[in-house]
């Protein structure tokens, strides 16, 4: 996928931001099982990564530094497979995601098995690689919501961003597509030190683009990301200001679109719920068909994943032990342990406790209250202006 | 929560729009909208209400046809709630009002 997945909303998390409607509540806390001092939730979101292969070189990109191969990706069968017992579990959304989805051939055929199994299907794409008639052909079959990232509201600054000359001619054309199928459309957008300053008029861009919805996401640094961390990461004083402006743009625009931000979390005083909680309500996809709690779970040293070519989806759910490793409270450390958020954003990310802190069960470093949270504001310091390192498949 | 920003007209013809779904799940104990990724319980009411903004009975049908189903509550009130949920839905663009 080329855009970074924001851990806290999209996939995996279904929306516990916008306030409840009379009698309509987020759901979050639904069929929740105690199973040996764990509490057993049934997930509402898969994010299926159907491919890692993408046209686009964003170097935002969160996927792994080392990619799945197209031999070794599920084939239809297995993935329709995967969306029955995904429904069976009581998984309710499936993200289609990647890399580039349409860069798989039998695209249609898979949203044909999500809308067969009872899933709402949200296709996440780059616009680059689908056609108009693709697109009807998954409208067709029952497609539900069409996510397209864009890059910058500048077109030049997009497609160097993107890596990629025309991609922001071809966002704008397959947004209009999506809009004519009567489809809702999403725009992702992901801020960070070259288009921070634009983001409202990436919202203007979006709202032309006829969107009922956008995402702001600021990059997540996992992944390929991490390599160009230096170059990404904006100041303090950007980050204070887009905070500010999107809540006057939510302001400014509430009851034309629905605007959902996910916070910088280098600049965050307590950790984002990453993935709303570890195997509590999401489950993700490799194009192998390793099941992961979030997408970028395999950086976790000595975590066991399980495949589905092996495994059927509810018992990886039930028992793999990359699933049971964080499952709950039981793990946590101090800080963590004692803390009265701790079934509020359940220690922050793992990956990122490894990743800066170098222990995946200590706090998430962007905790205020970690220790190692100096380490952070070290990093957020850490800029450079120099070129980009595009990813290649 | 900010006022809902979007009137009610009793003539408005109320339905889900393409993307958004309302459907039985008995994993997740009842009715749930299904969104662009998001979702929400809705509880029985919720339901009943949601169940009939097909796009072709108006706010003012609705409520009369509750008012009938559920009798014994004041149409007022039907009415009352109905009109908050619906411009609730609105604003989030999970409903259209035609």
């Amino acid at each position: 996928m080329d855009e970074p997945r924001s851990p806290i909303a999209s996939r995996g998390e279904l929306d516990t931001r916008t306030a409840s409607a009379e009698g309509v509540s987020p759901s979050s806390e639904s069929g929740a099982r105690r199973e040996k001092g764990k509490s057993l939730h049934t997930p509402l979101g898969l994010l299926a990564e159907l491919t890692h292969r993408c046209p686009l070189g964003c170097p935002y990109c969160s996927n792994p530094v080392a990619l799945d191969k197209r031999s070794d990706e599920l084939d239809t069968a297995t993935w329709r497979r995967v969306l029955r017992e995904a429904a069976a579990l009581g998984v309710l959304q499936v993200h289609l995601s990647g890399g580039e989805p349409a860069a798989r051939r039998d695209l249609k055929e898979i949203v044909t098995g999500a809308r067969e199994a009872g899933l709402y299907s949200n296709l996440i794409t780059s616009a680059v690689g689908l056609t108009a008639p693709g697109l009807q052909a998954l409208a067709e079959v029952g497609l539900d919501h069409v996510q397209i990232s864009i890059q910058d509201s500048e077109e030049a600054s997009a497609d160097h961003i993107a890596g990629y000359k025309g991609a922001a001619a071809r966002k704008r054309a397959l947004a209009a597509e999506v809009v004519k199928l009567g489809l809702p459309l999403t725009i992702n957008m992901v801020v960070h030190r070259a288009n921070i300053g634009r983001i409202e008029a990436m919202v203007t861009l979006a709202l032309s683009l006829g969107a009922s919805r956008i995402e702001i996401a600021h990059v997540q640094y996992y992944g390929w990301a991490l390599k160009n961390r230096a170059a990404l990461m904006p100041t303090r004083e950007q980050v204070e200001q887009a905070v500010r402006q999107v809540a006057r743009l939510r302001e400014q625009h509430h009851g034309r679109i629905v605007i959902d931000a996910v916070v910088p979390d280098y600049y965050a005083r307590f950790p984002k719920p990453c993935v709303g909680g570890w195997g509590r309500r999401s489950l993700n996809v490799t194009p192998a068909g390793k099941v992961l709690p979030c997408h970028a779970a395999e950086v976790i040293p000595g975590l066991e994943f399980w495949n589905v070519r092996e495994h059927s989806l509810a018992d990886i759910w039930r028992s793999s032990p990359a699933f049971t490793a964080f499952r709950g409270t039981d793990w946590m450390q101090e800080p963590c342990r004692s803390c009265e958020r701790r079934e509020q954003d359940f220690g922050g990310c793992r990956c990122q406790a490894f990743l800066i802190a170098g222990d995946a069960r200590a706090a998430d470093p962007v905790c205020h209250l970690s220790p190692q949270h100096g380490l952070v504001e070290q990093l957020a310091d850490a800029r450079a202006d120099e070129p980009y390192r595009y990813r290649s498949f | 929560m900010a006022e809902p920003s979007v009137q009610v007209p009793d003539t408005a013809c109320p339905r889900l729009p393409r993307g958004v779904r309302l459907t039985h799940n008995e994993a997740h104990g009842g009715w749930v909208l299904l969104a662009p990724e998001r979702v929400f319980k809705a509880d029985a009411v919720t339901a009943e209400i949601l169940k009939r903004c097909t796009g072709e009975a108006s706010v003012a049908a609705i409520v009369d046809d509750l008012a009938k189903a559920f009798a014994g509550a004041p149409r007022e009130r039907i009415e009352a709630d109905v009109v908050k949920l619906l411009g609730s839905l609105a604003d989030k663009k999970l409903l259209e009002l035609k």
